[in-house]
């Protein structure tokens, strides 16, 4: 089987869990003998083995601007050198065009394209090649806009791409109802192809712990409750910030960190300060490596209280560094770990009810981290990519 | 006299919890109210669970029983009732009361001791045990006018310091599971006096038997299905040589862990006549079969034994960490709470003792996803957890207002 992967980005070049879905997915689906060509918007070294990454344009990953929701503009380096700044559309039409010039496009038994980024690529290698498409639904628009009306031309390429395709994958099975809600795509059309995680991807945390305040905070009887991730309206971190409220008001000494950057920084920070949390509540930037992880391992319960979640794999990575988690019932995740709080999105009371539960009951997060993480050691990616290579082969044999 | 003839010993636990409702933290310290809230048709609703299964199981299996100790002079069986089950049949439905009572006067049903709050107070509290058995002991006299001679603590859970209590608290009988690293190459078909007692006699569930009907009865795929009276007594008869054949199980089994449709009224009507058509066969109540035969060898249990899955211990309860914590903080209480004097108080902390509200938190089953081997009213054991320890905050929230410090 030789598949045509057209992805957005691939470590150590991303922005978010796009690029580390896409990578651990290609690395097992390689190791049960598919052939892989994965186009990347860009130029660079990647140091990947087990499947050909191919530039679909010149530009260098250095030039390329790239926030964590690949929607800013992107600055283009033409061949003579000269610069110019693109929108986020025309940026697809560049990757479009470098798929139209890969002359060996019928070579390939069927195209893969990851998310509304690369579906009109995948629409024209589809046109040009005559070969089977499926799309993959990490995210739509629905979910990125936090349930609101979101940008209209990015829902209409998601539309399209998803009527266009042979077959709809989603990574959960809340996404999939999603895009039948929200998109009018009919449920036979699409496979759930759960996302999961290389547990081998995690080593031993070592060294002190960079968020020294925060663990002599703790050894003080403190509690830490922590979100990393991008603050935006989907991630319903205001919720979040009223539920907060009302735990230091039961249990005083309860921290909340917030990890990374986003629309919504300022709006956060002044909330905070609103509701009297200004000594409660810390502000860390965007972080990676050790800064990233030491602020999981810190941390005694990780909240991702998502309006619209398709997976959300960072509670899978607060439960390999230590911390158990209170999910969203909005958030596919809560398909694949049945040992976390869970809570509906808007459900204020009840993340009160279980973040103070946990700050004032160590046995609680101890056991919540316990079983979650038993969960977590069981994970891998050969059962997806089974499902995978089951859905990429009945796509080719309707096609003869 | 006659030389006392085989029998099975029927034996049936009838309980129900007091289920905590939906309780959050913000509630503590402005309702007292934890066993009542939830709707009609939620699992935690007692009234709704409660009449639910006295429709299933109650009363359809007492009316049969009542036939049969009709049909059958030799019919008997044994019962016992938790008194937090007692509180509920009395609040919804007493019907089933009145049929216990008529069943009790045939003088064909024992009805078998225990703590009054299906609790696990032996193990943290022994004032507060023997409190509770007593309440049950007095319970039972004045519904029932008789007095429990045999003795099963909460979930069959036994040990060696159980049976030396018993036996000073003047009980002729205790029980126990019939579980082969305590029984070794013994058989449970015969009466045993645990270790460092003089009276007491020990009967030992046999737990194959018992666990054909309590949990295989109904399973198609079981190589023993279609399970008949005849077969049964078939299997029983392989040990024609010993005296007894301990069926102890929840009395649930008939209707609720088995429905109708599985066939168990019809195996159950059947039984006796099965049974009887030997004329060395009889029915005997959990006394009767303690005394009718003598002690055959003295058994040991130092560790504690209960009925409860492959490992048969309390770790189906205190297993882990919330679980100990939440029972330990519990009974932590205990001083405060007894000096009080506060009845409502004492009350609320005692239907809280139920062992339902640990089991409820186990989490040994949860990763396997057999969602069917998981009973509970709440979604998840941290549920129940949260839930439970938010009436725990407001026991202590009540004892602080009464000027404890806690």
């Amino acid at each position: 089987m030789k598949v045509l992967m057209l992805g957005w980005e691939l470590p150590p070049h991303n922005s978010g869990g796009l690029g580390v879905a896409c990578y651990q997915m290609c690395k097992e689906l390689a190791t049960q003998s598919v052939s892989i060509e994965f186009i990347v918007p860009y130029t660079a070294k990647h140091n990947i083995d087990f499947m050909k990454v191919t530039a679909a344009t010149p530009q260098d990953v250095k030039d390329v601007i790239k926030s964590g929701i690949a929607y800013d503009s992107f600055k283009f380096i033409h061949d003579d050198g000269s610069e110019e700044w693109v929108s986020i559309f025309d940026q697809h039409r560049i990757y479009e065009r470098g798929i139209e010039s890969i002359s060996r496009l019928g070579d390939f038994d069927i195209i893969h394209a990851h998310d509304w980024l690369t579906f009109r690529a995948g629409m024209r290698a589809k046109e040009l090649s005559g070969k089977p498409l499926i799309v993959h639904v990490h995210a739509t628009e629905y979910d990125r806009s936090g349930g609101n009306a979101g940008n209209p031309l990015v829902e209409e390429i998601e539309y399209m791409g998803m009527m266009l395709a042979d077959r709809v994958i989603t990574v959960s099975e809340y996404t999939k109802q999603v895009v039948m809600k929200h998109y009018r795509i009919p449920g036979d059309k699409i496979e759930v192809v759960h996302n999961s995680i290389d547990i081998g991807s995690y080593p031993e945390q070592s060294g002190d712990n960079l968020y020294t305040y925060l663990d002599v905070m703790r050894q003080s009887g403190w509690r830490v409750i922590s979100y990393i991730g991008r603050l935006s309206v989907q991630k319903g971190l205001t919720n979040l910030l009223q539920a907060m409220r009302g735990v230091v008001d039961r249990a005083p000494k309860t921290l909340l960190l917030f990890i990374g950057s986003g629309e919504q920084y300022e709006e956060l920070v002044n909330m905070a300060a609103d509701l009297g949390l200004a000594a409660n509540v810390l502000f860390v930037d965007f972080q990676r490596g050790k800064a990233l992880t030491d602020g999981f391992a810190v941390s005694d319960l990780f909240v991702m209280p998502s309006v619209s979640e398709p997976f959300g794999i960072a509670p899978l990575e607060a439960i390999a560094l230590g911390t158990p988690t209170l999910v969203s019932k909005q958030s596919g995740v809560t398909e694949v770990v049945r040992n976390c709080l869970t809570t509906d999105f808007w459900d204020i009371d009840k993340m009160v009810d279980d973040i103070s539960s946990v700050v004032m009951h160590d046995e609680l997060r101890d056991e919540l981290h316990k079983q979650s993480y038993a969960e977590f050691c069981r994970m891998n990616w050969a059962t997806s990519a089974q499902k995978l290579r089951t859905v990429y082969e009945n796509a080719v044999g309707a096609l003869v | 006299m006659n030389e006392p003839k085989r029998a099975i010993v029927l034996y049936l636990l009838m309980h129900q919890p007091l289920r905590v409702n939906p309780y959050t933290i913000f509630d503590v310290g402005k309702r007292h109210t934890y066993f009542e809230g939830a709707p009609s048709d939620d699992k935690r609703n007692n009234e709704g669970m409660l009449r639910k299964v006295a429709d299933k199981s109650y009363f359809p299996t007492l009316t049969m029983f009542e036939e049969l100790s009709k049909q059958y002079p030799e019919f008997k069986l044994s019962l016992s009732i938790s008194g937090t089950l007692l509180e509920q049949l009395e609040a919804w439905r007493p019907d089933i009361i009145d049929i216990i009572k008529r069943l009790v006067d045939t003088g064909q049903c024992e009805l078998v001791g225990e703590n009054y709050y299906h609790s696990l107070a032996f193990f943290y509290s022994r004032a507060e045990f023997e409190m509770q058995v007593s309440m049950h002991k007095q319970r039972i006299q004045d519904v029932f006018g008789v007095t429990p001679t045999a003795f099963r603590n909460t979930e069959m859970a036994y040990n060696n310091d159980l049976a030396y209590w018993a036996d000073k608290a003047g009980y002729k009988v205790i029980m126990s599971e019939g579980w082969d690293p305590i029984l070794g190459w013994r058989s449970p078909n015969f009466v045993y006096r645990p270790t460092y007692t003089n009276q007491i006699r020990l009967l030992t569930k046999n737990y194959r038997l018992s666990d054909d009907l309590a949990f295989r009865f109904g399973d198609r795929t079981w190589e023993g299905w279609p399970l008949t009276a005849e077969k049964f007594v078939s299997w029983a008869n392989k040990a024609w040589d010993q005296p007894l054949i301990n069926l102890f199980m929840d009395f649930e089994t008939f209707g609720e862990h088995q429905w109708e449709d599985t066939g168990i009224f019809d195996f159950m009507r059947a039984l006796p006549e099965q049974w009887l058509k030997n004329e060395t066969h009889s029915f005997m109540t959990v006394t009767q079969a303690a005394t009718s035969f003598d002690p055959v060898d003295t058994i040991d249990t130092p560790q504690t034994v209960t009925w409860a899955d492959v490992e048969r211990d309390l770790t189906a309860w205190t297993g882990n960490g919330m679980q100990s914590g939440a029972i330990q903080s519990l009974y932590d209480l205990q001083d405060h709470i007894i000096s009080s004097g506060d009845m409502q108080l004492i009350n609320d902390w005692r239907r809280l003792q139920t062992s339902d509200h640990f089991y409820y938190m186990c989490t040994k089953w949860f990763n396997d996803g057999d969602v069917h081997a998981y009973f509970s009213p709440y979604d998840t054991p941290y549920e129940a957890f949260i839930n439970y320890m938010n009436t725990y905050h407001d026991l202590k929230f009540r004892l602080h207002e009464k000027g404890y410090d806690v």
